[in-house]
């Protein structure tokens, strides 16, 4: 029994395929904007991208039919914050491209040419239903750790869905260390160096006669340029509640600056303030331990409190194995479900909970028009899942990634079925594939 | 697991160090001994210098009844009842069962009743929150033995992370281990999960101590980055068959009446050539674990359980036929090179083998949601055909911990007699949809969600932003 599912397993590593055409329909169907599970739902995914998902929904002719029989049918996961694709084992320095803190460079480092899609980290978290990822670089040599990349997680070459999509800097603690050791520097850096970058951009000659008392590098300056006008939004790491705020203010004097609070850790205790500045937030949802000073407040509530007051919140897996396990984040969301069960806690709801693992960091990316969901137009990231999808031990049984049917099949999954026996055999197991 | 243990070592343990007794609890002090003898006599010292003070908490006969009941040895009852007084296990049975008059009864529709969780490999209190350098108090690494060092002497008690493990993952128990820069790192203490002044009061009363050991990358890599050995994987072995050498001849010295210094480390290592002392050995790699299976043999003690078995999936079966335990992770993998071979299934595939299998944490986060990790463990079992039950993979969270532990007699499960460290679930504990809603240790309710009162605050918390707060 067991023998025979390991070989069927085993005998679906396919190449990847070609964009299809396909309907998948009798599904318990989860578009992903905050909206609840259609029963009997179809979608309709036709040149890579979602023409159609819904109830009553017709398949076109000549349209391959994929029936869900009744199982959850979800866009993909899209993992806010990772590091997939930047390592492979973390201890080993040159499979590990996190982050270059002996760099000259900061803001302009661009993390896209260090993805390596055919890393088993992708293949790994693909299975576990993860499609897109937004892909942050870490500590680079100055504040500002560079430019990170939105990913898909699909069985080919590139994984590259948009290079430059974000830039990094860690304020609070992080900061203070890369600054020269405290917030007022970390602040004060910070200005200097987008002023830097402005008066760059209005006259490039300056950089030359600021010589070698030039705070940033050209391609530094030009990666803060797109980050001044809102070009590019800026995730910014940081979770004491005061430092939550002093960053809400940076905008007084940058107005065009886009945003993000990744951690947040005590934004619950000023939630008004971040929901009034209309800030998204990434947040790390099962953070509840005062690890650091700047933490002091931390609860499993934060994300569910910083719902309530109206901030978009996303669920994301870091200060954790944010290249390996992005897979969490299902799990993560089922227990904010718990939450809410619980007196004095609060959670989100199961529709609320799975748009944090897919629209909600689209947003926040500014990418929602074109993932995150299975609403028309969005590419065609689908999964079949064989149990709710938040529930834990769910696997996907089927995904596409823009239309293509990607495989299931990893190299854990090739060393589980050579020691599904441990015993040799009449061969040593190296034989044995 | 002493009980447990081969011909040899009882032999061995028969033997016990003069002047102390087979558990540990003899009290004679060096002091006992004029001075002028001490140079002749042999030494007599105290084996349990820093004695469990741990009293149970007033706890009120109590009756849960309506719920599923996981006894932890693999049992399950459906519209269970579970009675405990004066803080132990009275009885557990069906609908049927008798109350006595006097008793709290919670009724429990669609609830579950679980032992509570024994976390085997946890730092919490030598690595606390918040993880300042002041506070990291878990890795003695000046040398690359250290069996001399208890990890008790470092647990700060007020760690927030004791109440969240508490609160949020139903964790009643947990071994404390120093940390894996060295290959012996010095002995682990089992607490019971309470908040206490001291960490005596913390101490699990009765409990085997352990011997921290690590195979593989770190010794190498902390002292070969100190241009000392070992710098290599065969540099771990002869520094631990040398120092295990050194400990049998210091024992034999002890055992054959002779005076010896007193000597901490070979203290330690002697305890575990007798059998008193439980090794507890971090090692991922297959291979590694086999060569330490032949280590011990060379010099006679026995491991209890592999820590971080990420490979032990490979040799299932010889795990299984020495009777050592694997604690493992459900899914972590990729962070170094001997964590590189990581199977979803390797939980499932070790209790398929028919050896011990354990789901362990070593962190202050997942230390708080080991029900899904076992969770998660057990679905990707059941994807490749191996069935397992709810209530059979309870004992990977309870009872092996406790056996491996040398507690299993003490608690573990729901059994009349033992311990009443009960934890009561809102919903079936294997689903992300559920939490603890009460938890009693020794019978004592230690934490309601349904009570604010009934949720600990640390010193350190007092004061602070967010205190008394769900966490």
């Amino acid at each position: 029994m067991m023998r025979a599912l390991l070989l069927s397993a085993a005998a679906l590593i396919t190449v990847p395929a070609a964009a299809q055409d396909v309907a998948i329909t009798n599904a318990k169907l989860v578009i992903g904007d905050g909206s609840a599970p259609i029963e009997g739902g179809t979608v309709v995914v036709r040149g890579g991208k979602v023409v159609a998902a819904g109830a009553g929904v017709a398949v076109p002719a000549g349209v391959e039919r994929v029936d869900a029989e009744g199982r959850w049918v979800t866009p993909g996961i899209v993992a806010a914050f990772s590091r997939v694709g930047l390592t492979e084992v973390d201890a080993v320095n040159g499979t590990n491209d996190r982050s270059a803190t002996r760099s000259r460079f900061s803001a302009g480092l661009d993390i896209a040419p260090a993805l390596n899609p055919m890393g088993s980290p992708v293949a790994v978290n693909r299975a576990a239903g993860v499609t897109r990822a937004i892909v942050a670089p870490g500590a680079s040599g100055s504040l500002f750790a560079g430019q990170g990349a939105v990913v898909d997680l699909a069985d080919d070459h590139d994984m590259v869905t948009r290079p430059r999509a974000l830039q990094f800097v860690a304020f609070g603690e992080d900061g203070s260390a890369k600054a020269g050791g405290s917030r007022a520097a970390t602040f004060l850096l910070f200005r200097e160096q987008l002023l830097a970058a402005r008066s760059y951009a209005r006259n490039p000659a300056t950089l030359a006669e600021w010589g070698s008392d030039a705070l940033i590098q050209r391609a530094d300056a030009e990666a803060l340029v797109r980050v001044i006008d809102g070009t590019t939004p800026l995730f910014v790491r940081v979770d004491r509640a005061a430092d939550i705020l002093n960053v809400i203010k940076l905008r007084q004097e940058f107005p065009a600056l886009k945003l993000v609070l990744v951690g947040a850790t005590e934004g619950w205790m000023v939630a008004q303030d971040i929901a009034a500045a209309r800030v998204p937030v990434l947040v790390s949802p099962l953070t509840d331990l005062p690890s650091s000073f700047e933490q002091l407040g931390a609860t499993q509530s934060n994300a569910g409190r910083l719902a309530a007051a109206g901030v978009p919140v996303s669920v994301g897996v870091f200060d954790d194995d944010d290249a390996h396990k992005m897979g969490y984040v299902t799990q993560y969301a089922g227990n904010l479900v718990a939450l809410t069960k619980l007196p004095g806690a609060s959670g989100l709801s199961w529709d609320q909970a799975f748009a944090s693992i897919s629209s909600a960091p689209a947003r926040a990316v500014g990418m929602d028009a074109s993932i995150g969901s299975l609403r028309a137009g969005r590419v065609g990231d689908v999964v079949i899942w064989d149990n709710d999808p938040l529930e834990l031990g769910s696997r996907p049984t089927a995904i596409w990634i823009d239309g293509k049917r990607q495989s299931l099949t990893t190299r854990q999954d090739r060393l589980r079925d050579r020691y599904a026996t441990p015993q040799e055999g009449a061969l040593p197991k190296a034989y044995d594939r | 697991m002493i009980r447990s243990m081969k011909g040899g070592l009882l032999a061995a343990a028969s033997l016990a160090v003069a002047g102390c007794s087979a558990n540990g609890g003899d009290v004679r002090s060096a002091s006992d001994t004029p001075a002028a003898e001490k140079a002749e006599k042999p030494v007599k010292f105290d084996k349990n210098p820093y004695p469990s003070t741990y009293k149970p908490y007033a706890g009120r006969p109590t009756a849960v009844r309506g719920v599923t009941v996981f006894d932890g040895e693999g049992g399950r009852i459906d519209n269970g009842t579970v009675l405990f007084a004066d803080g132990k296990v009275e009885g557990v049975g069906g609908a049927d069962l008798a109350i006595p008059a006097g008793y709290d009864v919670i009724d429990g529709a669609g609830k579950f009743v679980t032992p509570g969780i024994i976390d085997i490999h946890s730092h919490l209190g030598d690595y606390p929150s918040p993880s300042v350098d002041a506070h990291s108090d878990g890795n003695e690494a000046t040398a690359p033995t250290t069996p001399e060092v208890w990890s008790e002497h470092s647990v700060w008690p007020q760690d927030p992370g004791f109440s969240r493990a508490l609160a949020n993952g139903g964790v009643t128990s947990l071994q404390i281990l120093p940390g894996s820069a060295n290959l012996m790192g010095g002995r682990s203490i089992t607490l019971k999960n309470v908040p206490s002044r001291t960490v005596q009061g913390m101490k699990f009363p009765g409990a085997p101590y352990g011997l921290k050991m690590a195979c593989g990358e770190n010794p190498k890599r902390v002292y070969g980055g100190k241009g000392r050995a070992p710098s290599t994987r065969m540099g771990n072995f002869a520094v631990n068959r040398q120092t295990w050498a050194k400990a049998a001849a210091y024992k034999k010295k002890m055992d054959d009446g002779k005076a010896v210094d007193r000597d901490l480390a070979m203290e330690t290592l002697a305890g575990v050539l007798a059998g008193e002392i439980l090794v507890h050995n971090h090692c991922y790699r297959a291979d590694e674990m086999a060569l330490v299976v032949d280590m011990s043999k060379e010099f006679g003690y026995k491991v209890s359980t592999f820590h971080h078995a990420v490979e032990a999936y490979k040799i299932a079966d010889i795990l299984a036929k020495e009777n050592i335990c694997s604690a493992m992770w459900a899914d972590w993998w990729g962070f170094k090179m001997e964590a590189y071979d990581s199977v979803n299934e390797n939980i499932p595939l070790v209790y398929k083998a028919g050896a011990c299998t354990i789901v362990h944490s070593d962190d202050a986060n997942q230390i708080q949601r080991l029900n899904q990790e076992a969770a998660k463990a057990r679905a990707a079992g059941r994807r490749i055909g191996i069935e397992v039950s709810d209530e059979q993979a309870w004992t990977w969270l309870s009872l092996n911990p406790a056996k491996a532990l040398g507690i299993g007699d003490k608690t573990g499960s729901l059994k009349p007699g033992k311990m009443a460290d009960v934890v009561l679930w809102n919903g079936n504990p294997f689903s992300a949809y559920s939490r603890p809603e009460k938890v009693w240790i020794d019978g004592a309710m230690l934490y309601d969600a349904m009570d604010p009162k009934r949720r600990p605050v640390s010193d350190f918390e007092l004061g602070q932003p967010g205190e008394g707060d769900v966490k």
